[in-house]
């Protein structure tokens, strides 16, 4: 079995690493430098960050945190938020991204994925969505980290993403986001077990049976964990421990 | 101080793998001059993106001789990611174009199936294990970029094509990925090609970019 990623998520707004739940009801947690430092450190396997604000504002405001990120964190870095054109994309890249992750511009204008990825590889292009739960079965993405709803149903999306380009989903459940109450797991397992790419599943982690649920039932190829590890319930270096005893492959030797 | 010479011939991001050379002290010229490239103490030759771009961006700057030619000087080479596919001979990526000719072989694509016939995700994307080489039992990683380094140590791999040199002897690490081997590491004399980003796995990765300094 292949290594399942463990991917720390940071969410900004200005400059500052923020939490919320259900993406609403934003709290300051810290500095994002100081934050993703420690969990380079501890062995987070990449970095996701997202500006938060950045569809509001028509601008993702990430250029210098990611510089100095880069600088000294040397991991892959995803980054997110507000991306509308392939010189956002370029400028981006420049400072030391390696993917980059689209939502709310992806589902006005598809064409968007598609160019990005004939640009810069598949491999730099991350789908994001945030899905929200209609009934069993049927979600619908949001957009504007949250705010507006597109409409459109999260699996048909998905599946057109991969066919534009997309190289991976990061796949947000927003009900489950941030209440520490577990994973969606029939949402993650829809999207990654029909589709060729692997999902990011990100929202719901409280406890390590979670973890593991999401991973053995999801069949998410990749986990993203803020809350846990921004408030310190669990260590990286402690989840990846016991994931590695309940028999899932993780890299340990990152620290 | 080590001097660390990048190839910049037009394709995104250099500023990761600088910057990890960086972090060892090394002084960093990024250039497309072919005089430069010619006069390096180290050449890295990074890459991300489609072959034949990438090899175009060479041929327009008029700096693939140039770095065939280092190639032949006895001098450190590292090529990362398509930067080692592109010291084949060639590759099957959108028709066969022909690449620097470092290392004899070509670059294929990795299958959509694995060896057991069942479908698997490609690009192999995320971290993966170094290993020896089956086909190169005799392989030593003392006095390589690999001195350290366990078996076993994971870095971050992110490819869909993937070089096999003809001769066995040419394979420094290899990883499995769908039940089958890969090269993670190509190397000739000084010449290296990583597969994976050493500059993006970690402290492991990092001792690999400082173990080439020490080469």
């Amino acid at each position: 079995m292949h290594n399942v990623r463990l991917i720390a998520r940071l969410d900004i707004k200005g400059p500052n690493l923020i939490k919320g739940v259900h993406l609403e009801g934003l709290r300051v947690i810290g500095s994002p430098q100081e934050y993703a430092t420690k969990y380079y450190q501890m062995g987070a396997d990449e970095l996701i960050y997202l500006d938060t604000v950045a569809s509001l504002y028509g601008r993702n405001n990430l250029h210098e945190i990611v510089k100095s990120a880069a600088s000294n964190i040397f991991i892959p870095l995803t980054v997110g938020g507000g991306i509308r054109t392939i010189d956002d994309i370029t400028s981006l890249l420049r400072v030391g991204a390696d993917k980059i992750a689209i939502n709310t511009f992806a589902t006005k204008q598809p064409s968007l994925l598609q160019e990005a990825a004939q640009r810069f590889g598949s491999q730099c292009i991350v789908l994001s969505i945030a899905a929200k739960k209609i009934h069993p079965g049927k979600w619908i993405a949001l957009t504007d980290n949250g705010r507006e709803n597109s409409g459109m149903d999260v699996l048909e999306w998905a599946h057109q993403g991969w066919k534009l380009g997309a190289g991976e989903i990061l796949l947000t459940s927003v009900d489950q986001e941030g209440t520490a109450s577990g994973f969606d797991c029939d949402l993650v397992n829809a999207v990654a077990s029909t589709l060729p790419i692997p999902v990011i599943a990100s929202g719901g982690m409280g406890t390590i049976d979670h973890l593991e649920a999401v991973i053995k039932c999801g069949k998410a190829d990749a986990v993203a964990l803020a809350h846990v590890l921004h408030y310190n319930k669990f260590t990286i270096s402690d989840i990846k421990h016991e994931m590695i005893a309940r028999g899932i492959n993780m890299r340990s030797d990152g620290k | 101080m080590k001097s660390v010479t990048i190839i910049d011939y037009g394709i995104g991001n250099l500023f990761s793998v600088a910057r990890a050379f960086e972090f060892f002290d090394a002084k960093i010229q990024i250039s497309d001059d072919p005089k430069i490239i010619l006069a390096a103490e180290r050449l890295v030759l990074p890459g991300v993106g489609a072959f034949s771009d990438a090899m175009n961006g060479l041929c327009n700057r008029n700096i693939t001789a140039a770095a065939q030619r280092y190639a032949e000087m006895q001098r450190p080479f590292l090529g990362i990611c398509l930067g080692m596919q592109m010291m084949m001979d060639e590759s099957d990526e959108f028709g066969t174009h022909k690449g620097l000719g470092l290392i004899k072989g070509r670059v294929e694509k990795i299958p959509d199936i694995d060896a057991d016939g069942k479908s698997h995700k490609v690009p192999h994307v995320g971290w993966n294990n170094l290993l020896f080489p089956q086909t190169n039992t005799a392989v030593h990683w003392e006095n390589t970029v690999l001195k350290g380094l366990e078996e076993k140590t994971s870095v971050y791999f992110v490819h869909s094509f993937t070089p096999v040199p003809d001769n066995p002897q040419n394979r420094l690490a290899d990883t499995v990925y769908g039940g089958r081997s890969v090269s993670a590491i190509i190397y000739r004399d000084y010449l290296y090609g990583c597969q994976f980003h050493p500059e993006k796995s970690g402290p492991m990765g990092l001792k690999i970019i400082k173990n080439f300094l020490a080469i």
